[in-house]
């Protein structure tokens, strides 16, 4: 774990740059399918930052609304540099919604744009892995195998490298074996494997939330891994014709 | 009557994502945890969202000492923070503030003077230059900030009433609707 690198007064959070990499590596990967499938590379970079950027802003706002008497009396801490005042899912959501709202101005095909996002999202994972890896977040549960790694005063399952290592595989998978180009099915594929790999990894993990047993993360990993095969098998037949008709 | 007819493909696509699913119930019953039980057997102590407060005891700047694990059932704020640091001058005046708003709600704020860093002179000269009126433990031996695996300053913690870690903010300064939304919230959900 190394959270924060020390350079003389500053402090580098590797775990956030981790992220700002993979969001960066990402986007490159994206651009050049975009260009293997047809459509401009500049409108999927566009469309990833629009995303980003109306996400940040709203995860703000989102936070702010919450706790609408701390804002009031301190307008400006609106703009403080800090991820700790981010309500991260309505920031998603958001930023979700600008992109599909920007993506239907630009009557860019949905399917495209989903294969084309695919291995971004792969290689995202990956470094959401190493971000954790750094952070220490998403910790495992205490374990004596030979492979666990001492980490919150106790010897845990490295789930963080589970994590990496399966997003790995995913990487590979979507690039060395991609399914027909434009189907959108790429994408599906990524959330497909990306949510079973989080429903085997939660098993390992110990900071689950709990209900009645069942850990939550599992539950909700099955629900998607169960809409992605769907989504994989209805895309299964569509035409160029159908993939220029579903737009965004 | 409406008849679906499935191509082999299609049935061997549907058999084959039943059997994944089928296995993926199996594995949410084979790792549930049993009821009454938490994933980790005994939440041990660590600095990190979700884990027990290290506990410490320190001298008090002034007099006096003060011991973490007795302010159970009051909502900490742990700072640490040096003289020389500039974020940590820019912060405090906030902490004054919130800790003047929340104190009688049940706020305490320890603001935990790195000494072996600093000097026990330097931290009340800066206590009486921002007016703080809330505690200053000095930890003389940096074994406190040792604990805390501090890697820079200021660093925060956010320490609900039960004495558990709920939130952690590493540098500064800290916005002041930051440290309110923190502690409001932490304030309202054990009343």
């Amino acid at each position: 774990m190394l959270p924060y690198l020390r350079l003389g007064p500053f402090l580098l959070p590797l775990a956030s740059l981790s992220l700002l990499i993979g969001v960066w590596l990402g986007s490159w990967i994206a651009e050049k399918r975009a260009l293997r499938i047809g459509i401009k590379s500049d409108l999927i970079s566009n469309l990833i930052f629009i995303g980003l950027i109306a996400g940040l802003i709203g995860a703000r706002v989102a936070y702010a609304a919450r706790y609408i008497n701390a804002y009031i009396s301190n307008p400006l801490s609106l703009f403080a540099l800090t991820p700790d005042t981010l309500s991260i899912p309505e920031g998603l959501m958001i930023g979700l919604f600008a992109a599909f709202l920007y993506g239907q101005r630009k009557k860019l095909g949905i399917r495209l744009a989903l294969d084309a996002l695919a291995p971004a999202l792969a290689v995202f994972l990956v470094f959401q892995g190493l971000a954790h890896l750094l952070s220490g977040d998403a910790f495992g549960t205490p374990s004596d195998t030979l492979w666990s790694i001492y980490l919150w005063n106790e010897y845990r399952h490295p789930t963080q490298i589970y994590e990496t290592l399966l997003a790995i595989i995913i990487l590979f998978i979507i690039l060395k074996y991609p399914l027909k180009l434009g189907s959108g099915r790429s994408f599906w594929l990524v959330i497909a494997l990306s949510s079973a790999a989080r429903l085997f990894i939660e098993a390992f993990r110990g900071d689950s939330t709990i209900w009645n047993g069942f850990r939550v993360s599992q539950i909700f990993a099955l629900i998607v891994l169960a809409a992605s095969l769907w989504m994989l098998y209805t895309w299964i037949d569509s035409t160029d014709e159908e993939k220029k008709g579903v737009s965004l | 009557m409406a008849t679906i007819n499935l191509s082999r493909d299609s049935r061997r696509w549907i058999v084959y994502s039943v059997i994944i699913l089928v296995v993926g119930i199996m594995w949410i019953f084979v790792s549930r945890v049993p009821v009454g039980n938490s994933v980790e057997a005994v939440p041990p102590s660590a600095p990190r969202e979700g884990f027990i407060a290290p506990d410490f005891t320190l001298d008090l700047a002034g007099g006096g000492d003060v011991t973490l694990s007795e302010l159970r059932g009051k909502v900490v704020l742990v700072n640490f923070w040096a003289s020389w640091c500039p974020p940590c001058r820019e912060e405090m005046p906030a902490i004054e503030k919130i800790y003047n708003a929340f104190e009688p709600l049940g706020l305490v704020v320890l603001a935990v003077n790195v000494t072996n860093q600093d000097s026990e002179a330097a931290a009340i000269a800066f206590a009486k230059e921002f007016g703080l009126t809330f505690p200053i433990p000095l930890d003389r031996k940096g074994d406190v900030g040792a604990r805390y695996q501090l890697r820079g300053l200021p660093n925060s913690y956010f320490i609900d009433r039960n004495g558990t870690i709920r939130s952690v903010v590493v540098g500064g300064p800290m916005a002041e609707a930051l440290i309110q939304s923190k502690i409001e919230n932490l304030l309202k959900e054990s009343e």
